[in-house]
């Protein structure tokens, strides 16, 4: 008896038998054996699945228009999930710390841009990603406005949304500080100056924001321990409940 | 026991199916209906079968698994309980389907403030029993609406979109690098000095007006002013033909916003003056 080997095919079934991966994928998924395209194993495929389940299973039909959403609520989502991961990648090689006339920080972005496998690649898509993302919200508020999905019962979710657009810029403005170079420093003493300028607590804003007087080695600590830990956590929370309530009021809004 | 299996009445069935759909009711809810009424039927034309026959005066159809105990259950407790084959007996066993239906009067036996024994010889295994209270029902009257599967039709659209953006976006950073300057010199002011561009907006009204009304002023009224607007805007039409008011603010604002911007962006050179791109060059940088 000639031993045939087995086929792909074959193969494929065998593993999608095997008890461990029927533990991973839930009944339904469209990775387990037997996933029939029917309408209950599409609305299987979404229930059983922990990244999809943010969806409900069926949506308005009008909702997939593309020239209602343009999609902008989810490539904002994108575009920050894509920044985390990046930044992430970039946090293995860079270290927040700065003196005069020499920085660790600065020299490590240098590093970053020359030595590191993929650096340069990653940390400019780091860059083009957040000024993308900037973009993408600020359109995204306003195809809401002009659908007038803020309208009841949305209005709390586009406060909630507000207050995204604010970490958004937040985030981005924290992150221009990080290489410490002369568009960093300078960026940075611009825009913060006007804090200086706040009725009754001038002086106690700017330490706030900067650490000291003026931008200096712990307003870097500052801005770092900001752009990396705390506005990504405040952010998430309310991006948590910016989904939650989409689905609470019943979905994307519309038709017009 | 699953619902297909409970025998039924095929003439009950037949009849009460007819009636309703007579009466106009949706098809779908006739069935039901009809099915409810031909387990009732059969029930009381076989109690020789274990099922709890309702007495006269049962509000509705008990279901109840053949092997539990719970002949005995009074049928007519209009709490709604769905007892498995192994649940323990304790516990009333009649479930009322049309209890939402009916009065939504509930009776339990007082408290005592024991906890109740296990019987004696009960299986290890116990199921737990859903009780939900007719009144915590919401009943939520929407229209089914045109509806399509998020999977495959919205994941696909969104995943395309995603593609095209990742896509994108790594050409550009595979050509276009990102600035990186000298080291930060905080004696050695470069000119111009200028802010991320998201803020060149800002920047720019700096030089018309006071850096508190430039700077705190307007920068709060506009956010502000932006979580305000479903709550001063409350005017429920979403179609354009009925906001032009809304529309025309919100525009005129935006497009204020973009050209300060860009003109912070493009039209601002040494010393913060204004240039023509075009001429003197660009002073913009990312
Ligand atoms: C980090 C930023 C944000 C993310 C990731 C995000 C994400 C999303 C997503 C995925 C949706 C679903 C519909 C769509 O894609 O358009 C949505 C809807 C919505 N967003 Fe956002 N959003 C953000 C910022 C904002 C901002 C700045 C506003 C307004 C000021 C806003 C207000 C709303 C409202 C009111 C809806 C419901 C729209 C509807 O039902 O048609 N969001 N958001």
């Amino acid at each position: 008896m000639r031993l045939k080997p087995p086929s792909l095919s074959e193969i494929g079934d065998k593993v999608r038998e095997t008890e461990v991966w029927k533990s991973i994928f839930r009944p339904g998924s469209i990775f387990r054996k037997g996933y029939k395209d029917t309408s209950r194993d599409r609305a299987l495929a979404t229930m059983n699945n922990v990244l999809y389940h943010l969806h409900p299973v069926k949506v308005k039909r009008h909702g997939l228009k593309l020239t209602y959403t343009f999609c902008l609520g989810g490539l904002s989502f994108f575009l920050f999930i894509l920044l985390t991961v990046t930044g992430i990648f970039l946090m293995f090689f860079y270290r927040q710390s700065a003196a005069l006339g020499s920085s660790q920080a600065y020299s490590d972005m240098q590093n970053i841009r020359t030595t590191v496998f993929f650096g340069d690649l990653v940390r400019n898509l780091h860059r083009w990603g957040a000024h993308l993302m900037v973009l993408s919200v600020t359109l995204h508020m306003a195809r809401v406005f002009y659908t007038g999905a803020y309208k009841p019962p949305r209005e709390f979710n586009w406060v909630v949304g507000v207050i995204l657009l604010f970490l958004t810029l937040g985030l981005s403005f924290t992150g221009y500080l990080l290489p410490w170079d002369q568009l960093a420093i300078w960026a940075v003493t611009v825009g913060t100056s006007l804090a200086g300028y706040s009725p009754f607590i001038a002086k106690q804003a700017n330490f706030l924001l900067l650490g000291g007087a003026v931008v200096g080695p712990e307003t870097l600590l500052r801005w770092y321990v900001l752009h990396v830990l705390f506005l990504p956590f405040i952010l998430v929370i309310f991006l948590a409940v910016h989904f939650w309530r989409i689905r609470k009021d019943g979905g994307v809004s519309g038709p017009l | 026991m699953a619902r297909d299996d409970t025998p039924l009445d095929q003439e009950t069935f037949d009849r009460t199916l007819e009636a309703e759909l007579a009466k106009g009711t949706d098809r779908r809810v006739a069935e039901g209906r009809a099915r409810s009424a031909a387990v009732r039927a059969y029930r009381v034309a076989h109690p020789e079968e274990g099922h709890a026959a309702p007495g006269a005066a049962a509000p509705a159809a008990a279901m109840v698994s053949s092997v539990a105990p719970a002949a005995a259950a009074p049928a007519a407790a209009p709490a709604a309980a769905m007892a498995s084959s192994v649940a323990p007996a304790a516990v009333a066993a009649a479930a009322p389907l049309a209890a939402i239906a009916t009065a939504p009067v509930r009776e339990a036996p007082a408290p005592t403030g024991n906890v109740p024994e296990a019987k004696k010889g009960a299986p290890e295994k116990h199921r737990l029993l859903a009780l939900v209270p007719p009144e915590g029902i919401q009943r939520v009257e929407r229209e089914q609406g045109d509806r399509v599967n998020v999977w495959p039709h919205l994941l696909l659209e969104e995943f395309i979109a995603m593609f095209i953006v990742l896509v994108g976006l790594v050409i550009f950073s595979a050509f276009i690098n990102a600035p990186l300057r000298e080291l930060a010199n905080p004696n050695l002011t470069p000119n111009p000095s200028k802010a991320p561009w998201y803020f060149l907006g800002l920047q720019e009204l700096l030089r018309y007006f006071h850096p508190m009304i430039a700077g705190i002023t307007i920068p709060t009224f506009i956010l502000v002013g932006l979580a305000a607007v479903p709550y001063v805007d409350r005017n429920p039409s979403v179609r354009p033909g009925d906001r032009k008011i809304a529309i025309t603010l919100f525009t005129i604002l935006f497009m204020f916003g973009a050209t300060l911007t860009i003109a912070g962006s493009f039209f601002r050179g040494p010393g913060y003056n204004w240039v023509w791109p075009w001429a003197q060059g660009v002073f913009f940088e990312l």
